[in-house]
């Protein structure tokens, strides 16, 4: 769109003819991330626009240098803080790549499951709190209805609502409860409908369709050269889901589909969240029927995982394997890998490099809304104020994990 | 898979492909920094490489090595659906001469990548459009992932900025009456 005072006289003009420097953020009410925007408006278009991250950095990759490897897990819930269990299953699949290790059966399921689970906390959140910064402030209630049903089953299996630090190298914190099953089966139904009731708000509605439609459109080239993964790729038609194009844990044995959408503007990249809730509900109900009752959840290498509290206490062994694995660290081979999952934004990747010794050499992060965010200048140029917040809504920018 | 990528580099630049190795599943070449924007444009374009997204970079620090720095950038084919991790090594034991090329003219979505490996390692990418701090403030002192970095030491405070035209009725000591002037010259309360 064309600045709108340009064919103008400057005698014409009654508002100055100097564009107007407007900051948004970095503490904005219609925006759910700290981030600051100074924006270059020629009336109320943005003719410029510059997206300053950095509020929320908290130094992940040097704290990560200063533990041992499973003093991460701790640090990783707090960078996606809407999907801590899809952070911790990333990291730990990152590590068990380093160390050449494949965890049990069991316990892929497990972690399949709860990092599903995740997942729709994450996109419930994420369409929620877009529809209430449009001003739908129902629809962001029904959909924290939902995500409380999952919280609290977060809450039985690990003991915390949002910060699990519930990730183990070599396995999880704890097996899954007795009836871990039966409660997922129970309270999916029950997000469902709550999750349909919710978009028969939105979806028939005009003024939201409005807002949506045809605004923050990126082609499927562009987003592929800025980085874009996840569901913000997928809106704009390219079917690139980690989880299908390169399979891990048991993701290769559920059956499910990568929707897309068309256009690539802030309605698709709502549609595209909707749909996945539904993808994952049937990955989970599958990985339930698959999932084994019984046998470990933790691989069985006394160089990696705690021995049971009972052993620790009555035998020598575990008494010396539990303090070289609480004080020194488990030692990783020296060498570098790459894991990468899908997390809730897109491509959740941990670069490691270690050398050999109980501490991180090196974590690198590679946070999918990093990569989202920088084209979010990009996005809202040529377009309204109005405008700059269902696009931010839509790209799911998390603070902690962009800053990491 | 494409151990294959590997040969077609070593057979495209010979002598500039200083290592390769295929550890973990993770294909990685270890190239010149001369020669970095060379591949990096070889593999975008290359129909056998087809290397669309460039999906993370970032520096790493070996102190006490020769050159000190890696440059790590991991690739990805969607098309084709592989991997490759390049590699290069700049810089000299101080930390100095840690330059290479910027490849934001091949992947947009190295811009921000190389401003935090900049912000953060301290790495000088030539030809970006605008290497400023990301993650930290301006006003920061040295890189903090560098392993000489003081983690327990604290930053110096930042002076007042200046160069900003505040309109009425903010002034340069808008706030609370007990700001840095009072209480500079010793006359709070």
């Amino acid at each position: 769109m064309e600045p709108i005072d340009q064919e103008l006289e400057e005698g014409e003009l009654e508002l100055p003819s100097q564009p107007m420097t407007l900051n948004m953020g970095p503490s904005h009410p219609a925006m759910h991330g700290t981030i600051r925007i100074v924006m270059d408006l020629s009336g109320e278009t943005i003719v410029k626009a510059d997206v300053q991250i950095g509020y929320l950095h908290r130094g992940f990759e040097k704290m990560c240098e200063r533990g041992n490897w499973s003093q991460v897990f701790p640090y990783v819930d707090r960078c996606n803080y809407a999907s801590p269990m899809l952070n911790n299953v990333g990291f730990a699949l990152a590590v068990e790549k380093l160390l050449g290790v494949t965890v049990t059966e069991r316990c892929q399921y497990y972690r399949v499951v709860l990092g599903e689970l995740a997942r729709i906390a994450d996109h419930l959140t994420c369409n929620g709190a877009m529809a209430m910064e449009l001003g739908a402030f129902t629809p962001l209630l029904w959909f924290m209805k939902g995500r409380e049903m999952i919280y609290d089953i977060m809450e039985e299996e690990t003991g915390a609502r949002l910060t699990h630090s519930f990730g183990r190298v070599g396995g999880m914190a704890q097996p899954p409860t007795a009836n871990f099953k039966e409660m997922v089966r129970a309270v999916l139904p029950r997000i469902m409908a709550i999750v349909g009731e919710a978009e028969a708000l939105l979806l028939q509605n005009r003024i939201f369709i409005d807002r949506l439609q045809g605004v923050g459109k990126i082609s499927a080239a562009d987003a592929i050269a800025l980085g874009w993964t996840g569901p913000c790729l997928r809106s704009t038609g390219v079917p690139y889901d980690v989880r299908k194009a390169h399979p891990y844990l048991v993701y290769d044995r559920l059956e499910f589909d990568v929707p897309v959408g068309q256009e690539g503007d802030n309605w698709d990249r709502f549609m595209v969240r909707l749909e996945e809730l539904r993808q994952s509900v049937r990955i989970i109900e599958q990985a339930l029927d698959q999932m084994p009752d019984h046998g470990p959840i933790n691989v069985d290498d006394p160089r990696i995982v705690l021995p049971p509290k009972d052993e620790v206490y009555s035998t020598i062994e575990g008494t010396i394997q539990h303090f070289k694995i609480v004080m020194e660290g488990i030692k990783i081979p020296a060498g570098e890998a790459y894991g990468y999952t899908e997390g809730g934004n897109g491509e959740l990747g941990f670069y490691l490099v270690s050398d050999g010794s109980g501490t991180p050499y090196r974590v690198r992060i590679r946070p999918p809304c990093f990569a989202i965010t920088q084209a979010l200048g990009g996005l809202i140029t040529g377009l309204m104020i109005p405008d700059v917040v269902p696009t931010f809504g839509s790209l799911n920018m998390i603070g902690g994990e962009c800053d990491h | 898979m494409s151990q294959k990528l590997l040969d077609i580099l070593k057979a495209a630049f010979g002598p500039a492909v200083l290592e390769t190795h295929s550890e973990h599943g993770d294909d990685t070449a270890v190239v010149e920094a001369a020669s970095w924007l060379k591949v990096a444009k070889f593999l975008r374009d290359d129909p056998r490489c087809d290397m669309q997204m460039m999906v993370d970079l970032c520096g790493v620090d070996y102190r006490g090595r020769e050159p000190r720095f890696d440059v790590v950038m991991h690739l990805h084919s969607i098309h084709q659906n592989h991997r490759l991790r390049l590699k290069t090594r700049v810089g000299d034991s101080d930390g100095d001469g840690a330059e290479v090329d910027s490849v934001v003219s091949i992947w947009a979505g190295a811009n921000w990548f190389e401003r935090e490996t900049f912000d953060l390692m301290g790495i000088v990418f030539h030809g970006h459009p605008d290497l400023r701090r990301i993650l930290m403030y301006p006003e920061f002192v040295g890189h903090p992932l560098r392993k000489d970095y003081p983690a327990d030491k604290a930053q110096p405070l930042v002076p007042f900025r200046e160069g900003y035209e505040k309109l009425p009725p903010f002034d340069r000591f808008e706030g609370m009456s007990f700001g840095r002037q009072t209480f500079r010259s010793g006359k709070a309360d």
